[in-house]
């Protein structure tokens, strides 16, 4: 299994009237053949400005500052509108959170299917006929062969969400960005589409770089997540690292918020303050502020990553041999073993 | 006043007819209460008719069926009384999910917070005013500089704190919480789940707590009741609900929420629900401790 995705200290930039706004900063990461990788963050933390750079897809006044984006070995980081859309659909695409604005409203899904078949390849409309109905039958929808032909306000949301991944996956594209899928679905809604999307993984091989911001649904579909923090990778490490030793602050703060983890009867440990501003981001580490553990090097040097272990690393002072030993919560071991249980 | 009952909810029924040959049955029989300084969750899909509860016990639209009481008044009849009407409109606050919607882009905070206050004729000074939403920003985590500002100059989570702010500005009896969460981003959840939970447990405020989340529900609420499709199938304390489920729908429902826990998410057996409440002649089955299953 190779690298099919790889970014080389990334860093997007948005030009507004206020100044210069950096989304993404400095971001390194790769993602392998076949694996699902969850990005993390709370609203504005550069998640979608990260993988929307890498489709091409962002507005006008945005650019990459630095930095190299690599797919499947080849860098795309200078590529046109032109040669994307050879890439777009074949290699990357991708589902956006809410179907609805997704899928055109008066035509039918399948034809919206074909119409992604008949504008890359060479096929006759049977043809693509074929393989619209072919796609609606592997994401799940029943009848496939009837149902083609509906126009979306037939369909529920979740059905709706099932559509929008069958014009995504239509020409097997090998890495899929989901960008909050499910957050508009309800939770049983929910749990269908991600077992769905861990079957289209180990059946069809995808890759796929899903967004959330919810951490049970990453809990449940990420082989690897990385957290991001004011457009910065802060933490990354399988799934089974993260949740169950997390070594960044930050990472800390976003599990120790979750009503699920909480005792009733004690009050939720929220993370004082509010996210930087990305216009004039902080010198060092732009989550000292808002951490309790925040050491006086974070606030004058920014952290770089250090390797917890081959596949776990975070970007924190903490892991510096000089700093403090001290005693991260432990909420999360005994919620494990109560579910154990 | 009947004993310590806030509102009462007596076989609610609210249908709504699309065409001659169509009626879409939103909320179908249900029956609850709610005692004072109790948190009463509503947990259930979206299209289950939780929102339209709310809708009805404020009076946005008169029920179908049934009947609505609020401390020992009727209040779900068309000819309720002035007094009465005042009343409700007094003690009865609602917060929506969207404060980007709900609250008026034209008027500050001081101005959105204050008016409920300012027409029930309970606070009647600028003086006064000035110095009471000082007092509830502060309470709610927002400090005296967010007076002047106007909703779009303010982040989600300060704009729902806002929307707190100005619901419990006339010390209602009881608030009715309309997905008041499921917008904000889980950090600033954690804060406003907080400030939920200060005011039940300091303030004794009632709530009623409609949410499709049901880790939050779970840590907020007293009681639940799970709806599907317009009925409540299944309703009880929250730890009974949460350690017994009985309905197959609630089984269902419990085994759909995400953990946090990798190793635990992966080995999670999904429990479908494919059966249907619409079975009319059903009725709530009393499995003591005040856990009712719908059979």
């Amino acid at each position: 299994m190779g690298a099919l995705l790889e970014l080389e200290h990334l860093s997007v930039s948005f030009d507004t009237p206020k100044g210069e706004v950096q989304a993404v900063r400095d971001v390194s990461l790769t993602v392998q053949e076949g694996e699902i990788l969850a990005l993390v963050g709370e609203s504005g933390c550069g998640k979608t400005v990260m993988s929307q750079s890498v489709l091409k897809l962002l507005p006008g006044n945005s650019r990459i500052k630095s930095g190299k984006i690599l797919v499947d070995g080849t860098d795309i980081t200078d590529y046109k509108e032109k040669d994307m859309r050879n890439l777009r659909g074949t290699t990357l695409s991708m589902v956006f959170q809410d179907p609805m604005t997704t899928l055109n409203p008066t035509m039918p899904v399948g034809k919206q299917i074909m119409e992604a078949v008949l504008k890359h390849e060479r096929v006759s409309r049977e043809e693509a006929k074929r393989r619209a109905v072919e796609m609606l039958d592997l994401v799940g929808i029943e009848d496939a062969e009837h149902r083609y032909m509906l126009q979306p306000h037939y369909f529920s949301g979740g059905m709706r969400q099932r559509c929008v991944l069958a014009i995504a996956l239509a020409l097997k594209p090998r890495l899929l960005f989901a960008d909050e899928p499910t957050t508009a679905l309800d939770v049983t809604v929910q749990a269908k589409i991600l077992d769905l999307l861990l079957k289209l993984k180990n059946k069809l091989g995808l890759s796929i770089v899903f967004i959330s911001h919810d951490l049970g649904v990453v809990a449940k579909i990420a082989d690897r997540v990385a957290v991001m923090y004011a457009g910065k990778l802060v933490e990354v490490g399988k799934a089974e690292e993260v949740f169950y030793d997390p070594r960044h602050p930050y990472t800390w703060g976003l599990l120790s918020a979750l009503p699920s983890l909480a005792k009733k009867g004690e009050g939720l440990k929220c993370i004082p303050g509010m996210p930087p501003m990305l216009l004039d981001p902080p010198k060092g580490d732009a989550f000292a502020v808002r951490n309790e553990f925040a050491l006086a090097i974070d606030y004058e040097e920014m952290p770089p990553m250090f390797q917890v272990s081959p596949t776990h690393s975070a970007a924190t002072w903490l892991l510096d041999k000089r700093a403090p030993k001290i005693q991260p919560p432990q909420i999360f071991r005994e919620e494990r073993a109560a579910n154990e249980r | 006043m009947k004993d310590n009952r806030i509102l009462e909810v007596k076989d609610l029924k609210q249908h709504f007819q699309l065409r001659k040959d169509y009626t879409v049955k939103a909320v179908d029989g249900i029956s609850f209460e709610i005692k004072k300084g109790e948190v009463f969750g509503i947990v259930g899909e979206s299209g289950s008719g939780k929102s339209t509860i709310a809708r009805t016990i404020m009076g946005v639209y008169p029920p179908t069926e049934g009947e609505v009481w609020f401390k020992g008044r009727k209040i779900s009849d068309k000819k309720i009384s002035a007094v009465d009407k005042k009343d409700v409109q007094k003690n009865m606050q609602i917060i929506f999910q969207d404060s980007a919607a709900a609250l008026n882009p034209r008027m500050t905070a001081e101005e959105i917070i204050a008016e409920p206050a300012v027409v029930n004729h309970v606070w009647k000074t600028k003086k006064q005013i000035h110095e009471e939403v000082q007092q509830l920003l502060s309470y709610v985590g927002l400090d005296a500089s967010y007076c002047d500002k106007y909703p779009n100059e303010l982040s989600g989570g300060q704009r729902q704190r806002v929307a707190i702010a100005r619901s419990i500005s006339v010390k209602p009896d009881l608030i009715l919480a309309d997905e008041p969460i499921a917008s904000l981003d889980i950090s600033i959840q954690a804060q406003i789940i907080n400030l939920f939970y200060h005011l039940k447990e300091e303030h004794r405020s009632t709530f009623l707590f409609i949410a499709h989340d049901l880790s939050v529900v779970r840590y907020i609420s007293d009681r639940i009741a799970v709806m599907y499709q317009g009925k409540i199938v299944e309703m009880g304390r929250t730890e009974d609900i949460f350690h017994d489920p009985l309905h197959a729908y609630t089984k269902s429902l419990l085994s759909a929420i995400p953990v946090p826990d990798p190793v635990f998410e992966r080995n999670k057996k999904l429990l479908e629900y494919g059966g249907t409440a619409r079975h009319d002649n059903g009725e709530m089955k009393d499995w003591g401790n005040g856990h009712f299953v719908y059979v």
